[in-house]
């Protein structure tokens, strides 16, 4: 670890729009201090450019605190850069070696297009979770807490799979770019508790129409995916979708098709 | 019938499909190695010659191994069909190298698949093929003493080119007179391209189950805390160890043994 400012050289994916053709430009960080996150290491670059009269580099961020999954960037073959369990955000330059060249690239999947540079768009997510990933509740006066007994386990489970915040580094990391990590945890978090069960299996097969419809890959088990969570969610979550996904298909006689619980 | 399409062609579908036709592969493995070891037993073949030969003249096993045969193919022709599709989910690369903690087995499955595809055919093109539809494996009698219980070997030249196999007894003699199978591996076995390219094959085959065994009870969705380590353990020790060693030890033996 160094103590005094880092000179660094970035290569870093430049794309002026979805349709154009990228490349990577190599900048140099100059005085960056260790205690900076990635983002600040990126912004300072991005002042220098700016008074340079050139386009600053554009990235994804957001709360800067590790828990919207807003921020991004494929850094020297790491979703999130190298350590574990954080987001780039909390990303800091002292994990880097004063004269360490580092390779910035976006989230690579069709189902992730590129908007510019490093930015790219994931609405496909987005648009995973509209297809089921909700619980359908009557409004009306607040229900007593505790009313419905969960046991701990399933209730930390539950809670486990909820902390995901759909960055999409599954995705990145994944050999395959499947999104199975993400759509397993979001089936997982709601279909664990009680309040999830009317939907249960109509939820899990309209998730999983949607994500194939997006041009995501399919699960290798390869686990790359479970390995750079910044959550950490466990892969565990998949094998309990496929569960729920071949019982709804294959073992359940009462019709629990994709559109029986929104009809 | 579209919803039975929708389950067999969603992503999770094509896994499954894998999943059941790669176990049943694995299960298959366990009965030819077994019968295989009969290649061990020094009686001049005489074991593995009859059972190669209640292989291929017992009709229930026949329809097993047309099952088998399918399984082969569907399993080929489903990975290249995902392979392909997850390849389109990602039309641009990394500039830098994926540095993610996941085994080479798990990155690797097409590549060792494919050799195993090639292995297979190989394999049953020199024994399977030449065993059940030419003449070119030599035929052998065995003449059992019913009182002693001494066996003779000798060769035999089949009467009409329709001969498959015979078993009869005359005068407390039991005669039996299959095709040499076990010739022809032998002699298949002396060759070292062949040996060295069946050793790297079980090798394939070893790294292929390491990864491919649990990975297709984790597609099923059969995840326990007391159950997958075991998935793990037989995957990894039987799988990925016994069984590749001992059909690897097959060619390596004969190789051997011919040099003396």
């Amino acid at each position: 670890m160094s103590t005094g400012n880092m000179n660094l050289t970035l290569k870093i994916w430049r794309q002026k729009n979805p349709d154009a053709k990228g490349a990577f430009v190599t900048y140099k960080a100059e005085g960056i201090s260790p205690d900076m996150s990635f983002l600040e290491m990126l912004d300072v670059v991005n002042e220098g450019l700016i008074h340079k009269g050139e386009e600053p580099v554009f990235f994804d961020h957001d709360c800067r605190e590790g828990i919207c999954g807003m921020c991004s960037l494929y850094i020297n073959g790491h979703p999130h850069g190298p350590k574990d369990a954080i987001t780039t955000c909390q990303l800091h330059m002292r994990t880097f070696h004063d004269g360490e060249i580092i390779v910035i690239e976006p989230w690579r999947a069709a189902a992730f297009p590129v908007i510019k540079d490093l930015a790219v768009d994931r609405s496909a997510f987005d648009r995973i979770q509209q297809a089921g990933g909700f619980v359908s509740v009557n409004t009306g006066g607040v229900p007593d807490a505790n009313i419905i007994p969960i046991p701990k386990v399933i209730a930390d489970e539950a809670m486990n799979s909820a902390t995901c915040i759909g960055c999409g580094a599954c995705v990145a990391a994944c050999k395959n770019a499947s999104a199975m990590l993400f759509v397993s945890a979001k089936v997982s978090q709601l279909g664990m508790l009680p309040q999830g069960q009317p939907e249960r299996y109509s939820r899990v097969q309209a998730m999983v129409a949607q994500m194939d419809a997006e041009g995501f890959g399919s699960c290798t088990n390869t686990g790359a995916c479970e390995a750079e969570c910044p959550k950490e969610i466990k892969m565990t979550n998949i094998s309990r979708m496929n569960n729920d996904f071949f019982s709804a298909k294959l073992f359940r006689e009462e019709g629990v098709s994709e559109h029986a619980a929104g009809e | 019938m579209s919803e039975i399409k929708q389950t067999f062609n969603s992503s999770l579908g094509k896994k499954l499909i894998m999943a059941l036709t790669g176990l049943f592969l694995c299960t298959f493995l366990i009965v030819h190695l077994g019968g295989n070891l009969l290649l061990f037993k020094d009686d001049g073949g005489y074991g593995f010659n009859l059972y190669a030969n209640f292989l291929t003249h017992f009709p229930p096993i026949e329809v097993i191994a047309y099952l088998l045969y399918l399984a082969i193919l569907v399993h080929a022709v489903y990975a290249l069909v995902i392979t392909l599709n997850n390849r389109k989910a990602r039309p641009v690369g990394y500039e830098f190298t994926n540095k993610a903690p996941a085994t080479w087995s798990s990155k690797n499955m097409g590549l060792l698949g494919s050799i195993l595809f090639l292995f297979i055919v190989i394999h049953m093109s020199d024994f399977w093929y030449n065993y059940k539809y030419t003449n070119s494996v030599a035929y052998k009698e065995y003449r059992t003493d019913l009182a002693t219980g001494k066996t003779t070997v000798s060769d035999y030249t089949p009467p009409a080119a329709d001969f498959e196999n015979s078993a009869s007894t005359e005068n407390n003699v039991e005669i039996v007179r299959v095709k040499d199978l076990h010739a022809r591996v032998a002699s298949s076995f002396t060759q070292p391209w062949y040996v060295v390219f069946y050793v790297i094959a079980m090798g394939a085959v070893a790294f292929h189950l390491l990864h491919g065994f649990q990975s297709a009870f984790r597609t099923l969705g059969w995840v326990h805390r007391k159950y997958t380590p075991v998935v793990y353990f037989i995957g990894t020790w039987f799988f990925g160890v016994i069984i590749p060693l001992g059909f690897a030890a097959m060619p390596v033996v004969y190789f051997i043994q011919s040099l003396k």
